[in-house]
């Protein structure tokens, strides 16, 4: 199965394997014909309308904001509804360094999205820590607070990448199983067990 | 300078002076206010430049610059205790209003602690963390102060140390806020703060009664990674500072190592920088522009202002190879030589440059949703602009000349023609106007230069293992929204023993507190926009 979004050539993609392995995982655990219809239909509507939430540290964010203007213009990708609440919104976008101090700030952030939620890890910075390697107070790498799904280098990254990246993960939507899938990753025994509310049992 | 030493050793017997390229006054800390006092009211030193916290080894001090704004006179006062285990300075807050938040920062990187300060709580680090990053012995394993995705801890006090009528220090804790204030928190992720920096904000209905700044959310340390790098290594955090002014930033750097070194650069290299700097203010001012009137609901301006910007972009791409991080300047000189098409395009950008300015006014400036939202709010004064070290366009809009082209001309600015613009208003719609104005006076120097970039090599021969020899130097230059100064201070080896960065935006964002009490919570957005501060240049 060749999986591409806005016409882009199957070939001209990189990273093909990555798909294929969740394409073969997909194939080998097999679907019911109606489910796997429905999430088909399912798919091609989320993978075409990723809304970000607006959220920048630093330079990134100035990219990300030439992004959403006239020139790059993401509106022709349905990506233009930029969210100022997580609550509304279905990728972070994380657009800068991540220092100890702004860690759990990402960490809330990332849990008041609503599911299904994915992460762009844009920049040097939030790959790896970057050009702050040596530095005592940058979180090395924001995968070390919460799971990313598509990993963007540069310094900071050009337009052109930042939405190469975005149609990556939109490809990774498409190949997703929803039906009892990703829509909620965190059974509800493990979240309950995780966050007890107090004088509940249960 | 030999007038004002006299005058000084008259006074304070126990002073005594460094002749570097600057004044250097070395004073004990029991005479340090009393000579602050003088200096400020007599002297006429009323503008305290920055506050450069030292870690000597065997002490632990600091380096105060001081700039008269009558006579554009400066001088640095050094003022050291040798207690490491509770090192107590006295505090100048009460003759400079920005001295409480560099002093706080002081506090925050070294642990000196300063006497009478209202308020000593860490600034950029959480209250939790534990130890004095700047301190020559600190620990930075990360098991010390791992990564945490708990919420930090919060307080409502802060502590203060005074001196009792016995000269005893004593240790006192102070709410922030009253026990009946109404404090609202806004940020760190908001889309109105220009990044991550959060207000903590006390309101009456919806009047302003004060503002807590937080930051530190982007505080990355690159003061510290300086020290363990060498000196061209250091030169590309300046692009990621304030990543609108980065050119004006790695001009200072390299200026400043280049007049420890006694490197002379050629003359194509310093008008090449001349022209980005003034490249760089104009697409800068373009984004403020397009992201302020976004703020006020003027959606529409940032596409029109981010015409230019991208087309300015594109010049500095084709040269510099990179949109935003160009890592263009270098020690000697220049990375590379222009781009052959260079001087069409600027020409290109200069001639459409005035149209576009004049829309840029149509369709926003005479507006009168705009004229009611920015006319006579956040009103700065003249003399708090100064108390407040508020430097750039956001100063010259209260009527303070301190262009720091004029003031202290480098590279070749002396011998160009332009106007400072200066506005006496001192509300949003001033600053607005100033940013403005400058972008016309840019284009006029960029006009002067364009067409007589000299001949000659863009980089003069640099030794391969640049060693700076033992002193320390202090050069400021005018970014894109106010002086920006580099302190370097060397022991001649191959990387800077100390290397401060004094920014522009840290000031602007500490005054917010000033201008916005008594005004409206809506009011808020359009001052904190008109200050234009970039947030990762207020942490570092």
């Amino acid at each position: 199965m060749e999986v591409t979004t806005k016409s882009m050539p199957y070939q001209d993609w990189k990273d093909n394997e990555y798909i294929e392995s969740l394409v073969k995982e997909l194939q080998d655990n097999g679907t019911n014909v109606i489910v796997g219809s429905l999430d088909k239909l399912i798919n091609w509507g989320r993978s075409n309308s990723l809304w970000p939430l607006t959220f920048a540290t630093s330079c990134c964010g100035i990219e990300f904001v030439s992004l959403g203007a006239a020139r790059y213009d993401m509106a022709r990708f349905g990506w233009e509804v930029a969210r100022s609440s997580p609550r509304q919104a279905d990728f972070i976008m994380v657009a800068g360094t991540i220092v100890k101090r702004m860690a759990p700030v990402v960490r809330r952030l990332y849990d008041q999205l609503a599911e299904p939620k994915y992460v762009i890890a844009s920049g040097a910075c939030a790959v790896s820590g970057g050009p702050f390697r040596k530095s005592y107070c940058v979180v090395m790498g924001v995968d070390q607070i919460i799971p990313v799904d598509v990993y963007l280098p540069g310094c900071p990254p050009r337009p052109e990448a930042m939405i190469y990246s975005i149609m990556q993960l939109s490809r990774k939507i498409k190949v997703e199983r929803f039906f009892g899938g990703v829509n909620r990753q965190e059974k509800q025994e493990e979240f309950l067990k995780a966050h007890p509310i107090e004088g509940v049992d249960d | 300078m030999a007038d004002l030493k006299e005058k000084i050793a008259r006074l304070f017997p126990d002073a005594s002076f460094d002749d570097a390229n600057i004044l250097v006054v070395n004073i004990p800390d029991a005479q340090w206010h009393k000579l602050a006092q003088t200096l400020r009211d007599e002297l006429g030193f009323d503008w305290l430049v920055t506050i450069v916290g030292m870690d000597w080894a065997e002490s632990l001090g600091c380096y105060y610059y001081l700039t008269s704004t009558k006579s554009g006179e400066h001088i640095s006062i050094r003022v050291a205790t040798t207690d490491r285990l509770k090192p107590m300075l006295h505090s100048v807050a009460d003759l400079w209003a920005i001295a409480g938040i560099y002093e706080r920062e002081v506090y925050d990187f070294f642990g000196i602690v300063f006497i009478n300060n209202p308020d000593m709580r860490r600034l950029f680090l959480s209250i939790d963390w534990k130890g004095f990053p700047l301190r020559k012995d600190y620990d930075a394993d990360e098991a010390v102060n791992p990564v945490s995705t708990e919420n930090e801890r919060q307080t409502d006090f802060t502590d203060t140390w005074v001196e009792d009528a016995s000269g005893k220090v004593v240790k006192k804790e102070v709410r922030v806020f009253a026990p009946e204030d109404f404090v609202v928190n806004i940020g760190p992720q908001h889309p109105a703060t220009h990044g991550v920096l959060r207000f903590r904000t006390a309101v009456d209905g919806e009047t302003i009664k004060k503002i807590d700044l937080y930051c530190g959310y982007i505080h990355r340390g690159i003061e510290k990674i300086c020290e363990q790098l060498t000196y061209p290594q250091t030169l590309h955090f300046m692009d990621r500072l304030d990543y609108f002014s980065a050119h004006p930033y790695h001009h200072c750097l390299c200026m400043t190592i280049e007049e420890a070194a006694g490197i002379e650069i050629s003359r194509r290299a310093q008008v090449i920088r001349v022209i980005m700097d003034e490249l760089s203010r104009i697409a800068s001012h373009c984004l403020f522009i397009g992201t302020y009137c976004m703020d006020l609901g003027a959606t529409t301006m940032l596409f029109y202002t981010l015409r230019v910007r991208e087309q300015i972009l594109d010049i500095m791409e084709k040269t510099c190879g990179a949109r935003m991080t160009f890592n263009y300047e270098c020690i000697g000189g220049l990375m590379q030589d222009l781009a052959p098409d260079f001087v069409e395009d600027v020409h290109k950008l200069l001639d459409v440059l005035p149209a576009n300015i004049k829309e840029y006014n149509k369709i926003f400036t005479g507006n009168v949703i705009a004229k009611n939202r920015m006319e006579g709010v956040g009103v700065l004064s003249h003399d708090d602009a100064i108390s407040w070290s508020v430097t750039g366009p956001s100063g010259r809009a209260s009527g303070w000349a301190c262009d720091v082209r004029k003031t202290d001309p480098y590279s070749i600015y002396s011998e160009l023609e332009f106007d400072e613009v200066v506005r006496t208003e001192g509300d949003a719609m001033a600053r607005f106007k100033v940013r403005m104005d400058e972008m016309e006076q840019s284009a006029r120097i960029i006009a002067q230069l364009i067409d007589n970039i000299p001949e000659g090599e863009i980089c003069v021969k640099v030794p391969k293992v640049l060693k700076l020899p033992q002193g320390h130097w202090f050069r400021r230059v005018e970014g894109c929204r106010g002086a920006f100064g580099i302190f370097i201070e060397s022991d001649g080896t191959t990387s800077p023993y100390r290397l401060k960065i004094a920014p522009p935006c840290l000031p602007a964002a500490a005054v917010v507190d000033h201008i916005t009490r008594g005004a409206k919570i809506a009011d808020l957005i359009t001052i904190g926009g008109s200050m234009d501060y970039i947030v990762p240049d207020i942490d570092r």
